[in-house]
């Protein structure tokens, strides 16, 4: 049991802060704590700017990218770049399609995508839900059937955060009917260019547009784009969903908003108020248990597998999320019904930005496995029942 | 930031688990215990002496083993798991605690050695009728005689008031303040009358009638020293509730996967099986900020106040819904004194009685949220 960092990983703290803070545009910063969405542009800027300095994919194989840290350290990586408001790396990219590829791909597919990928040279789209299969994810029915040197993809995925961007989309597709339906999945990585494939937008209750729906109508696929073996892509996506875990439980940024929500009570002379000071309180209390638990929790991961109560953060973290947006509503009050008025109203942009935010974050103990599925989780393989 | 125990603690957790493991793994025998004075196991204290348990915290000149908050933790997580009765806490980390911080040379000698030998048991007279884990005193009030001191007033409760052989005690000091005194059990003008806790555990009401005293230490205002020692005894509590929440836990899913109803084991239903997922996680939330705790005393002792409340508020959170929860998800069984999982309840309860609610601590971090812009674990 030990409380202090070293100084060796003090240090390494202390750079990432400098480098975060100095290296990545105040304006995409200020984005960010702003709550803003940022536009495609600044995702790109901002993961070039970290892969050039090696802090985009350092949970990689070192030979692509990789750092070797110790889980605390990228434990450090990850809140302090929260912290400054640095947008985290695409997640489709850096924590779903990179660590597939990188653990089962042929090496010319790592070759041919892992450098872009890091880079965000490539947009990368998650193509896994589709309508009929969202928690049941293993019931999917978009088809590949192999045409000679090619897959021909049928089907509609959906759900497919910010595919408007997309440059590949990496798909779960069935290519077998007759076996389990878990034992006849494969991993496809799809152009989004190829005739056949649209991308049609969803409007979403804040208004905005993030998802969409992702058709495929008789798509040539080569076969070289198969990731693995065929018929393994269910194995291949419990990996990346137990990775995924691990990484949406966005303590840094939710501590980050806890820290702007305190200035904005102070703001509308809520502060003081002791319902409110109370429940601020408990807040910052439940995040601090929740970023020990992470802290402790890598910090017992083996093999690289997520461990077990990873499913605690996914969980937790998402409630917590969704609790401070709450607060910010709540702080917001009547200001709030100004949230589209733009730049002329009255209406500071923290409290303009609450509602929408409040609504999008709904999402959150949604995807990335329900948070009824981490109590399925939790329920199953730790407590045995 | 290391959450990890090493060979030692893992070792000091073996043998603590064993012993006590043997003692009450029959929920039987500690309803036996509790049921009689008083109220704990009088050859398993000696054995916790003998392995050198009780003289964890304390410096090797003092009579004690020169160990730590960790080590401290690790003894008092055990003892919660099996729902030990044996004032661990309240005696050494406490009691002890104060001795050992205020006394002079003398009365560390005096008190710690045959403590830590399980020959003399402390307990810490502090609270009073009306007062809510303040760490002052009102009620008992010192006054002068001669070059000594005498007391007067009454304490209640005290945690092994009566058992214990010497106790410390709080009182208002005549020109403001709270001093800390010694009073030896046999002093003129003491008496006691012991009752039972909730939790099987003992609780006395203390009398004192210009009983003669002697302060601790060089004398004065005790008020911080009493209220790190609360902080500390915080801490290590947290650990005993952590050990009886994992063992409620435990006996839950155990109960959900062999109780039959309708023909089915009751971990068919998801209904129940959802609020059990919600026990696990509040139970490693309050694991991590309980280790934490622990941690920051030992290292940052600066910070204890704020870490023992924190950690505090977590376990009052973690330990009304698991110890609520138990109970619903055994059904009438789980309300029976027979059966183990409500004695797990009524202890989280009495630590709480004990050293403040959730709402308490909350209370305490509410007033202070605008000082800090984050809070930030990491030392």
């Amino acid at each position: 049991m030990q409380l202090k960092l070293s100084a060796e990983d003090a240090a390494f703290r202390e750079e990432l802060r400098t480098f975060f803070t100095t290296q990545v545009p105040a304006e995409i910063r200020e984005a960010v704590l702003a709550r803003r969405e940022l536009t495609k542009d600044q995702f790109v800027q901002s993961q070039r700017i970290l892969n050039a300095a090696g802090y985009a994919v350092p949970h990689w194989p070192v030979e692509w990218g990789g750092r070797n840290w110790t889980e605390l350290q990228r434990h450090l990586w990850h809140e302090e770049m929260q912290r400054a408001g640095v947008p985290a790396p695409l997640a489709f990219n850096a924590s779903m399609v990179g660590p597939v590829i990188a653990a089962f791909g042929s090496q010319e597919i790592k070759e041919r995508f892992l450098p872009a990928t890091a880079n965000l040279d490539i947009w990368w789209s998650q193509g896994f839900s589709e309508p009929d299969a969202g928690s049941d994810l293993a019931s999917l029915r978009t088809t590949a059937v192999r045409d000679g040197d090619h897959f021909v993809v049928n089907g509609q995925k959906t759900w497919t955060t910010l595919g408007q961007y997309g440059d590949w989309i990496f798909c779960l597709v069935r290519t077998d009917a007759e076996v389990r339906k878990q034992a006849g999945i494969s991993f496809l990585l799809i152009d989004m260019t190829s005739p056949g494939l649209e991308v049609r937008p969803i409007e979403l209750i804040d208004g905005g547009h993030e998802v969409n729906e992702v058709w495929f109508t008789d798509v040539r696929v080569p076969a070289e784009n198969l990731v693995g073996e065929l018929n393994k892509g269910w194995d291949y996506a419990k990996f990346l969903l137990g990775n995924e875990r691990v990484g949406v439980a966005p303590v840094g940024a939710t501590k980050r908003v806890l820290a702007e929500a305190k200035k904005w009570a102070a703001e509308v002379g809520q502060l003081d108020d002791p319902l409110t000071a109370a429940r601020i309180a408990e807040l910052e209390n439940d995040l601090l248990a929740l970023e020990l638990t992470a802290v402790r929790v890598a910090a017992n991961s083996a093999d690289g597998k997520p461990h077990p109560a990873s499913s605690v953060l996914k969980l937790r973290g998402t409630e917590l999320q969704q609790a401070v947006s709450e607060l910010a509503l709540d702080l917001a009050g009547p200001a709030g019904l100004s949230c589209f008025a733009g730049e002329g109203a009255l209406a500071p942009e923290w409290s303009r930005r609450s509602t929408p935010v409040y609504l999008n974050l709904r999402k959150a103990s949604i995807y990335g496995g329900s948070n009824e599925v981490q109590r399925q989780i939790i329920a199953r393989t730790i407590l045995g029942l | 930031m290391d959450f990890t125990f090493d060979d030692e603690q893992q070792a000091l957790r073996e043998a603590v688990r064993g012993l006590v493991g043997k003692r009450y793994g029959d929920y039987e025998t500690r309803r036996r215990t509790v049921a009689g004075e008083p109220g704990f196991d009088e050859e398993l204290w000696q054995r916790l002496a003998e392995m050198g348990v009780l003289g964890l915290p304390f410096a090797e000149e003092d009579g004690g083993v020169g160990a730590g908050p960790v080590e401290v933790g690790i003894v008092a997580e055990e003892l919660g798991r099996v729902l030990a009765p044996e004032p661990y806490v309240a005696a050494v980390v406490l009691a002890g605690g104060l001795a050992a911080e205020l006394g002079t040379p003398e009365q560390r000698s005096a008190l710690i050695g045959p403590l830590a030998a399980g020959e003399t048991l402390l307990t810490f007279a502090h609270a009073e009728a009306g007062s809510r884990w303040q760490p002052t005193a009102q009620a008992v009030r010192a006054e002068r005689d001669g070059d000594g001191w005498r007391l007067t007033g009454t304490k209640e409760p005290v945690p092994h008031g009566v058992r214990a052989d010497q106790l410390l005690v709080s009182a208002a000091l005549p020109d403001g303040g709270t001093g800390l005194f010694w009073v030896t059990g046999d002093a003129e003008g003491l008496s006691r009358t012991t009752s039972r806790t909730i939790d099987g555990g003992r609780s006395a009401r203390v009398d004192l009638e210009r009983c003669p005293a002697q302060p601790l230490g060089a004398g004065g205002d005790a008020t911080a020293a009493i209220e790190r020692a609360l902080h500390a005894t915080r801490v290590a509590a947290g650990n005993q509730a952590v050990g009886t929440m994992e063992s409620a836990l435990r006996i839950t899913a155990g109960y959900l996967t062999s109780r039959k109803q309708f023909g089915v084991t009751l971990n068919t239903f998801q209904a129940l099986t959802f609020r059990a997922a919600d026990l696990y996680v509040a139970l490693e939330l309050t694991k991590s900020l309980v280790g934490w705790a622990t941690m920051v005393e030992a290292e940052d002792p600066d910070s204890l106040a704020d870490a023992a409340t924190r950690a505090s508020l977590q376990v009052c959170r973690a330990g009304r819904l698991i110890g609520q929860e138990a109970i619903q998800l055994h059904g009438g069984i789980g309300m029976t004194a027979e059966y183990a999982i409500g004695a797990h309840t009524a202890h989280l309860v009495a630590l709480e009685q004990w050293l403040g609610t959730g709402s308490h601590h909350l209370g305490a971090l509410a007033v202070t949220v605008a000082d800090h812009a984050e809070v930030d674990p990491i030392r």
